[in-house]
């Protein structure tokens, strides 16, 4: 339940953002995070940014997670397991 | 550094050590270290014991049956999907949704915004924490089962002669690094990112630490850990609720290490202490998962494990969370949690 996952802000709507992880887009809660732009990356944990981070971390995880951990990334983007 | 020249170097500074106990007190480091086979990784006399680090095994039986028994009682409820899956008493909230109670599984606070009247049944540790404020700000109701894992580190640090913690990193990332060295556990800790090489890096500087015997808090995970954390979301948490007692599973009430609404109007616990204050909860006798939240038994030194109770057909709350739940876990990739 603490497992939290990076993406790319895409647009900004308020306090939403839809965020990219790695070609899947889902809403994301950002009344956390301060001065949120398009095109940063946020560590996202069940809906919400919770950290801004770094591109380079952000892309160094997607590729680990690509290979190794897709079933974590799918059970957090997933409705039906939560 | 390579992570095989780390383990090379953990391998080397152990020599020079006693048995040294380090506890991981975050369920994605138990999932790591399982999937990884990082145990099989170290020295014979470097053992990692899995702490009370997953929010599901944690909640007690009688919050759990207490939110079943409102479901019962007509309540609306919302909650994450794995506690629907947590053996109460008598049953779950899977098996009160089947008898009609009104039960929503949701993945995202965000998703109860419009459903007011529905209570919330939170569960968590200080990650989980600011999603479940936020909902309390817009004047929802809240079952509140949220924990901080401080207070539960103080007591384990005494009650199972530990060395070291590998301390939680998105926890931290909430809460701020600075946070640990305030709690004067009298030995050294290191805050971990969750990826495999990351462990062992962290596992390594904890060893270096240990050797030195140097009571300090390093922070291996700084590309998303900062000293000050995350003080938007503390200052939502600070503003809609307050330090409370808390019954852990298996460890029983350490004060103040759960939370409350500030305003009791918003807490199920008070305003529907009607219907809850008769639930009579009694732990199943057979199920562990009260000692192998505390690092006290193996999963597969309770006789219901992989047998009665499997990821299919949980008996206890350990076995219910696949990638958080020690029992799930070791379950899941075979192993022993500390060999």
């Amino acid at each position: 339940m603490c497992l939290a996952i990076p993406g790319k802000i895409v647009s900004i709507d308020g306090k939403h953002a839809i965020v990219d992880f790695g070609g899947i887009r889902r809403k994301a809660d950002i009344s956390f995070i301060e001065n949120p732009a398009v095109g940063e990356y946020l560590l996202v944990h069940v809906g919400f940014g919770i950290q801004k981070v770094d591109a380079e971390v952000a892309r160094e995880t997607y590729r680990l997670l690509a290979e190794v951990e897709k079933e974590e990334l799918q059970r957090e983007l997933s409705n039906d397991n939560q | 550094m390579t992570t095989n020249e780390y383990v090379k170097k953990i391998h080397d500074i152990s020599r020079s050590m006693n048995e040294v106990r380090i506890m991981e007190v975050c369920g994605g480091h138990t999932h790591t270290i399982m999937k990884y086979g990082i145990r099989e990784l170290l020295p014979q006399n470097i053992k990692l014991i899995s702490g009370p680090g997953c929010p599901v095994c944690i909640t007690s039986q009688r919050d759990i049956d207490q939110v079943i028994e409102l479901s019962l009682n007509g309540i609306k409820i919302a909650t994450y999907g794995d506690m629907m899956h947590v053996p109460g008493t008598k049953m779950s909230l899977r098996d009160a949704q089947g008898l009609g109670a009104d039960v929503k599984t949701i993945y995202s606070t965000d998703q109860l915004l419009e459903e007011r009247d529905r209570v919330f049944f939170a569960v968590g540790f200080e990650t989980t924490t600011p999603m479940t404020a936020k909902l309390v700000d817009k004047g929802l109701t809240i079952f509140c089962s949220h924990k901080t894992i401080p207070p539960a580190m103080s007591l384990l640090t005494k009650e199972m002669n530990l060395h070291g913690f590998i301390d939680p990193g998105h926890v931290s990332t909430i809460i701020g690094s600075h946070v640990w060295s305030t709690l004067e556990l009298n030995v050294p800790q290191v805050i971990s990112g969750f990826r495999p090489e990351q462990l062992i890096k962290s596992i390594y500087t904890l060893l270096e630490l240990i050797r030195a015997e140097k009571v300090e808090v390093v922070n291996e995970y700084p590309e998303v850990v900062f000293p000050e954390g995350n003080v938007l979301a503390q200052r939502l948490i600070q503003k809609t609720m307050t330090p409370a007692d808390a019954e852990w599973r298996g460890i029983g009430t350490l004060p103040l290490s759960g939370l409350a609404p500030r305003n009791p109007s918003q807490d199920a616990r008070i305003k529907y202490s009607s219907i809850i204050q008769h639930v009579v909860s009694e732990e199943n006798k057979d199920c562990r998962c009260g000692e192998v939240v505390r690092g006290l038994v193996e999963p597969k030194q309770c006789s219901l494990f992989g047998k009665s109770c499997t990821l299919d057909s949980p008996k206890g709350a350990c076995m219910v969370s696949p990638t958080e739940g020690a029992c799930a876990i070791a379950l899941r990739y075979g192993k022993s949690l500390s060999e």
